[in-house]
């Protein structure tokens, strides 16, 4: 074995960490002219700034205040959230916004991957992504959420909806009592993700 | 494929570790890879459904302990060997290290022949169909029975769409199983709702 040969090995035998490996295919794509950085930024900006859950709250709060509206967005939820300039990508075709009632519950969820509305609710948090969430919450609904700070009465129907295709789901929870007659733009600051998700009620 | 990707119903796992308000990222390079997948869908590289396959097609061990983004760049990289853009000893020199990648996939399939169209109402069985490809039916409802309660526009066939095989698109169906009828005896009743393809689906008597 020449020292070449050895070193070469060693080297690969080490695990590239996961920076060295994104800057490996970002310099790669750009070397050949595919602009992969420009891609990057522009992505990243739409993550980070404007794929936000502030956008589902904006949604929510509307159909609070505007029956109309409401009875649009749980018909055709993809029209509808058109009409607040609410982005969403080609290939989600179908938006279904479920409604919570006092005595239903709806919880989103994909145990296949990790499928969200990412435009409207934004990108999934970690516990959405991990292996508990997706493993249990279809076959444990009313134990997961019960660890998860939610305990609901006995009365409640819990409807768990799995993202195996490419409809997407969004939860459209029911409106706290002490909040009606409130302002739109103070509702949009009262509804989480967590509850666009349904692991919670406001 | 009946992966480990799969994971509706499975047990033994511990509880989830749920934070208020936790964040999508932790790290920049998350970020770039959840980027650069995305880029590359929309460069034409690769599509979504032979993305999530490629994912699939992870080394269980491999699937397990990696983090989320860890998959999205496993299946980044992967594709973009498989596809010839650019040849794995490069990438493994620009990033000084191994670079684990998927396995190689199975072959695909088109729709089935007799695909029937539901309403809502309509009782339907998913088909015992096991695929050595992609699939996007749950292990958990196979051969199960259930109530169609909406219907969505079509799509492309994922079990032809991640492996460049020739189908229509079609429909996908929101199917109502009660978890008693999933799990008897085994779960926390709730009414579990699965969008599948209808040629996953057969009409139930």
């Amino acid at each position: 074995m020449t020292t070449n040969l050895a070193t070469d090995s060693s080297v690969l035998q080490r695990s590239a960490s996961m920076p060295q490996r994104v800057d490996a295919i970002q310099s790669a794509l750009d070397e050949r002219g595919m602009h992969a950085t420009e891609g990057v930024e522009e992505l990243s900006h739409l993550a980070l700034d404007e794929w936000v859950p502030r956008n589902g709250a904006r949604v929510v709060a509307r159909a609070w205040i505007d029956p109309a509206f409401r009875e649009r967005l749980l018909a055709n939820g993809r029209a509808a959230v058109t009409e607040l300039g609410i982005p969403m990508p080609k290939h989600h075709r179908h938006l279904v916004v479920l409604e919570n009632t006092p005595t239903v519950q709806n919880v989103i969820c994909c145990t296949l991957c990790s499928c969200t509305a990412f435009t409207v609710i934004g990108l999934p948090p970690d516990w959405y992504k991990d292996l508990e969430y997706r493993a249990r919450v279809v076959r444990e609904s009313r134990t997961v959420l019960k660890e998860m700070g939610l305990d609901l009465a006995p009365e409640v129907e819990i409807r768990v909806w799995d993202t195996t295709a490419d409809t997407r789901y969004m939860v459209l929870p029911a409106q706290p009592p002490e909040t009606i007659g409130w302002p739109e733009e103070k509702l949009v600051d009262i509804v989480t993700r967590d509850s666009m998700i349904g692991v919670a009620r406001l | 494929m009946d992966g480990m990707h799969d994971l509706g119903g499975k047990q033994g796992f511990g509880p989830v570790r749920y934070a208020l308000n936790a964040p999508a990222f932790h790290a920049d390079w998350e970020v770039r890879a959840n980027s650069l997948y995305a880029y590359a869908v929309r460069l034409g590289i690769f599509n979504m459904d032979e993305y999530r396959h490629a994912i699939e097609r992870m080394e269980p061990r491999h699937y397990l302990t990696a983090s989320y983004y860890e998959r999205s760049l496993t299946s980044l990289l992967t594709l973009c060997v498989e596809k010839g853009v650019v040849p794995r000893e490069e990438l493994e020199r620009r990033a000084q290290g191994a670079i684990p990648l998927a396995t190689p996939s199975a072959p695909g399939r088109t729709n089935v022949p007799a695909r029937e169209h539901f309403k809502v109402g309509d009782r339907v069985r998913v088909r015992s169909d096991y695929v050595p490809g992609h699939v996007r039916m749950p292990g958990y409802i196979r051969g199960k029975t259930g109530v169609v309660v909406s219907e969505s526009p079509a799509y492309p066939f994922p079990d032809a769409h991640a492996h460049g095989v020739e189908a229509q698109d079609e429909p996908t169906f929101d199917v109502r199983f009660r978890s008693e009828d999933l799990w008897p005896n085994s779960s926390d009743a709730a009414l579990v709702h699965v969008a599948v393809f209808q040629s996953y689906l057969e009409r139930a008597g």
